[in-house]
């Protein structure tokens, strides 16, 4: 069994197979890294940062990071590395616009649950209060900018049948914003749309006409924070 | 339209990993891309708008309007404002009757800035559709729009020539070469042919072990070994690819620019050498698109060599094939990141890939790469030519060799210098006759900000490692306003976005910069400068990310009374200003703004 690696996480013994990724490696060792960007099993967009941890002492994200015998000893709960990840979230809090009591995702959000688990009460940082659009184009789809984290997920995931991405960046910088191909998202079916907007981490993707399905005390945060279910299974 | 675009798309391999040359192209013809190419190259490529959209507004040079026929990009750079960018700002605005940001109604000029354009010894600087202008003045810019107005062409405002192969008919340029010093390894005496004709007859295992041996490390800045990177893609197996990396992008760095009109053929020697010795058949040079106007010339350089059979099939009858071809940028400096350039060149937005893989393993279409700098490769020609052991026994004991300076900024001789690597700044200012130097920024804006107190420090990997570019900074200049604020937007523009860090803490410390020079900082933002930048450090992807709070952190911490002059010292302040946010309303009821203190 060459093939597993062992490795440790917080003092914690941890096994993996060789070329996992650390975060899926991690999950199934019962051990919880943040993640906003991360999609099990998808192409990583290593764009959030937080997943950021420290292997043999250097900072590395652990959603990019396939295990190998050089992974010896991660640290992921160090007072360091939590206030690095507050600093994240806060960060997207002041970038954004994000005004938690008026967005559906509310409660299923994994922005605002990051938010809750980091216990952030005032950023530390001065809001950028940046004026972004709404676009409301497609039938099925709001796309609401505001709240855009550039996590990449629908970029990387929702495409058409001839492979074609319906979501895109445009721009860099400070002028990144996400962007919807108007022709495709014109014709975008009902499940692919519901499915842009179950894996958009925040609400920045909407389906139209329906809203509000989850009642308060059924969302996915509601009860237990981020990460719970993780922890729990081992 | 369509036709014109339907043969541009065909001209230029009709797939999506040929999107920039079909952008460059299109922009070239159109002086934009417009909506209706975005949807044809689309559908000819089989991707979305949207991705075609992606890659063309990551660019600078690629619009959506049409720029002016006559297109203005003058350099904002910090060494530009240093020489008098403003006063030829304020002359362009003034005779071409619009603000810089526009096109002129007619269609006739537009103006806008851009990034440092390499000419950094010869400020201010413009590019006017590509064709560079240097040590511009209030005089020079009244001729040139007069010029444009007549309907005279860009080419023949060129008022006289530069030296060197800058006055080559391909090139016809006004730009100077400034090669202050020339040393014993680029800018020497240089023979072409000759050292890969002794290459192709060793065994490629002894070139690399060559170059081990000289332990030449990476120019770019980086400053890895390159014969262990030659050695690691050597190991790797299949299809292999070398590139040369002509981005040029750090600021105040030009010293590729001289290597690429001087010493091209050297520059291709190097990489085909390269590629025997790892193995590959093809080699890309990324050229920024603000040497568009080496184009030409370069690529007929590359027929040249073809034509001598020093590039092609069975190359110098040793039974080697090998091509090079140069593909173009188009305005980004994060492209001058290694895997961020590789993602260019396969048609997207240069973004930095994660790592791992590295390139040696998973590079250009996925396949193992070696990516170096230009210098690098000429380093490369005289290593095997002369020996490893002939280059280690120059410079330091852990940077071995020459490496070319590009001083600018407050000195008297603005160029390029070949040096030996150990010279201390106080030896490199007495060379270029600076006098009443407050700072010497070195390594660009994601380097350090030196004081004089520093000034024995020597510039070498082990000390002060430098992929070339020093600025000289003289008493006279307001260091926070005009350099430190400069490097900040610098940073802000050129992130690519995608790390949130990065992205956000570029905007904040310029904010917080700004926030200073306009005296509203407050003692407690220094260290919070210091902190955030330290969280960017730690969790950005790339150089870029990792570096870029260094203008703030390292004059905080050379300069510190500096800024303690400027801010107050208090605990907090709040950063609501009564005054500014009732000001629109005030206006629009037509009374001044009351506020009781
Ligand atoms: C933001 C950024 C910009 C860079 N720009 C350049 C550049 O313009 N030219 C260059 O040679 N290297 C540049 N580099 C370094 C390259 O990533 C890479 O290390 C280098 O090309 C490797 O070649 P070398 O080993 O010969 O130096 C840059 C790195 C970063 C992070
Ligand atoms: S819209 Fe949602 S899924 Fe797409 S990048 Fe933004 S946050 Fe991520
Ligand atoms: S550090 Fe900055 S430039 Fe580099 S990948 Fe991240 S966002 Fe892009
Ligand atoms: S989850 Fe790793 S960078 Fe986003």
């Amino acid at each position: 069994m060459s093939d597993t690696i062992k490795f440790t996480i917080d003092g914690k013994e941890c096994t993996g197979k060789k070329g996992q990724l650390l975060v899926d490696a991690a999950a199934e060792n019962g051990v919880y890294i943040p993640v906003l960007c991360h999609w099990k099993d998808v192409k990583p967009a290593g764009s959030c940062r937080i997943c950021t941890v420290k292997v043999n002492n250097r900072y590395v994200t652990a959603c990019t990071l396939p295990i190998d015998e050089n992974c010896g000893d991660v640290e992921n709960n160090t007072p360091e590395l939590q206030d690095i990840r507050k600093a994240i979230v806060e960060m997207l809090f002041v970038e954004g616009n994000h005004f938690c009591p008026a967005c559906e995702k509310s409660g299923d959000c994994d922005l605002q649950a990051l938010g809750y688990k980091y216990q952030m009460m005032v950023p530390r940082f001065p809001y950028a209060f940046e004026r972004r659009e709404l676009d409301a184009k497609s039938p099925k789809i709001f796309l609401e900018k505001n709240r855009c984290i550039f996590c990449k997920r629908c970029i990387r995931m929702i495409k058409d049948e001839k492979g074609r991405s319906y979501f895109a960046f445009k721009g860099r910088g400070k002028h990144l914003e996400i962007s919807m191909d108007e022709k495709l998202a014109a014709n975008i079916s009902d499940e692919l749309a519901q499915e842009a907007m179950d894996i958009c981490p925040v609400g920045a993707i909407l389906k139209k006409e329906v809203g509000f399905i989850n009642p308060i005390g059924k969302r996915k945060y509601d009860n237990e924070p981020i990460g719970s279910d993780i922890e729990k299974s081992k | 339209m369509e036709e014109k675009i339907k043969s541009i798309i065909k001209t230029s391999g009709n797939s999506p990993d040929r999107l920039m040359d079909i952008l460059l192209s299109v922009q070239k013809e159109f002086r934009c891309v417009p909506e209706e190419a975005v949807s044809l190259i689309a559908s000819a490529l089989g991707i979305s708008e949207a991705d075609v959209n992606q890659t063309k507004t990551f660019y600078h040079f690629f619009s959506s309007k049409p720029v002016g026929k006559y297109a203005v990009y003058l350099n904002n750079a910090a060494v530009s404002g240093m020489m008098g960018m403003a006063e030829v700002a304020d002359e362009f605005e003034k005779q071409a009757g619009i603000k810089f940001g526009e096109t002129t109604p007619d269609g006739l000029i537009s103006l806008d800035y851009t990034a440092c354009i390499g000419m950094s010894d010869q400020e201010p600087a413009a590019l006017i559709n590509s064709v560079v202008f240097t040590e511009l003045t209030r005089e020079k810019v009244k001729e040139i729009v007069a010029g444009m107005k007549e309907g005279k062409t860009v080419e023949s405002m060129v008022p006289e020539y530069g030296d060197g192969n800058n006055a080559h008919p391909l090139v016809k340029s006004m730009v100077k070469n400034n090669i202050r010093k020339a040393g014993p390894v680029c800018l020497g005496d240089y023979d072409a042919g000759k050292t890969l004709s002794k290459a192709l007859s060793m065994n490629p295992k002894d070139v690399i072990s060559e170059v081990q041996k000289s332990n030449l490390r990476g120019r770019g800045g980086a400053g890895f070994p390159t014969g262990l990177k030659w050695l690691f893609c050597s190991q790797e197996s299949g299809e292999r690819y070398v590139i040369c990396n002509a981005d040029e992008g750090e600021p105040g760095t030009f010293k590729d620019r001289v290597l690429l009109t001087e010493r091209a053929k050297m520059i291709f020697e190097g990489m085909t050498i390269a590629g025997w010795a790892i193995g590959a058949k093809e080699g890309i040079v990324y050229l920024r698109y603000e040497y568009d106007y080496l184009l030409k010339f370069l690529n007929s350089i590359l027929d040249e060599m073809r034509e001598k059979n020093m590039l092609g099939k069975n190359i110098m009858g040793k039974g080697f094939d090998y091509d090079i071809r140069i593909q173009s940028g188009a305005g980004a400096y994060v492209c001058g990141e290694e895997s961020a350039l590789i993602e260019s060149t396969e048609g997207k937005r240069g973004e930095p890939r994660n790592r791992p893989p590295f390139p040696t393993q998973s590079g250009y279409n996925e396949k193992p790469t070696i990516i170096n700098n230009v210098e690098t490769f000429c380093s490369a020609v005289k290593i095997v030519e002369k020996g490893g052991e002939w280059f280690s026994n120059m410079g330091t004991e852990e940077s071995s060799g020459t490496k070319l300076l590009s001083i600018s900024g407050d000195c008297k001789q603005p160029g390029v210098y070949e040096v030996e690597w150990g010279m201390t700044i106080k030896e490199m200012l007495d060379m270029v006759d600076a006098t009443d130097v407050q700072a010497v920024q070195v390594a660009g804006p994601s380097g350090v900000c030196v004081p004089p107190s520093q000034f024995s420090r020597k510039i070498a990997i082990e000390d002060l490692a430098t992929g070339g570019s020093m600025i000289v900074v003289g008493k006279q200049r307001d260091l926070i306003k005009d350099i430190v604020l400069n490097f900040m937007e610098f940073f802000e523009d050129e992130s690519c976005g995608s790390c949130i860090t990065c992205r956000s803490f570029n905007m904040i410390l310029r904010r917080m910069v700004e926030k200073i020079v306009e005296g509203r900082g407050i003692k407690p933002d220094l260290d919070n400068m210091v902190q955030w930048g330290e969280i960017m450090r730690n969790t950005s992807r790339c150089g870029l990310g990792q570096t870029s709070a260094n203008p703030v952190s390292t004059t905080i911490s050379n300069f510190r009374e500096l800024y303690e002059s400027k801010v107050k010292d208090v605990d907090f302040q709040s950063d609501f200003d009564m005054k500014k946010a009732i000001i629109e309303s005030c206006e629009a009821v037509g009374r001044p703004p009351v506020v009781h203190e």
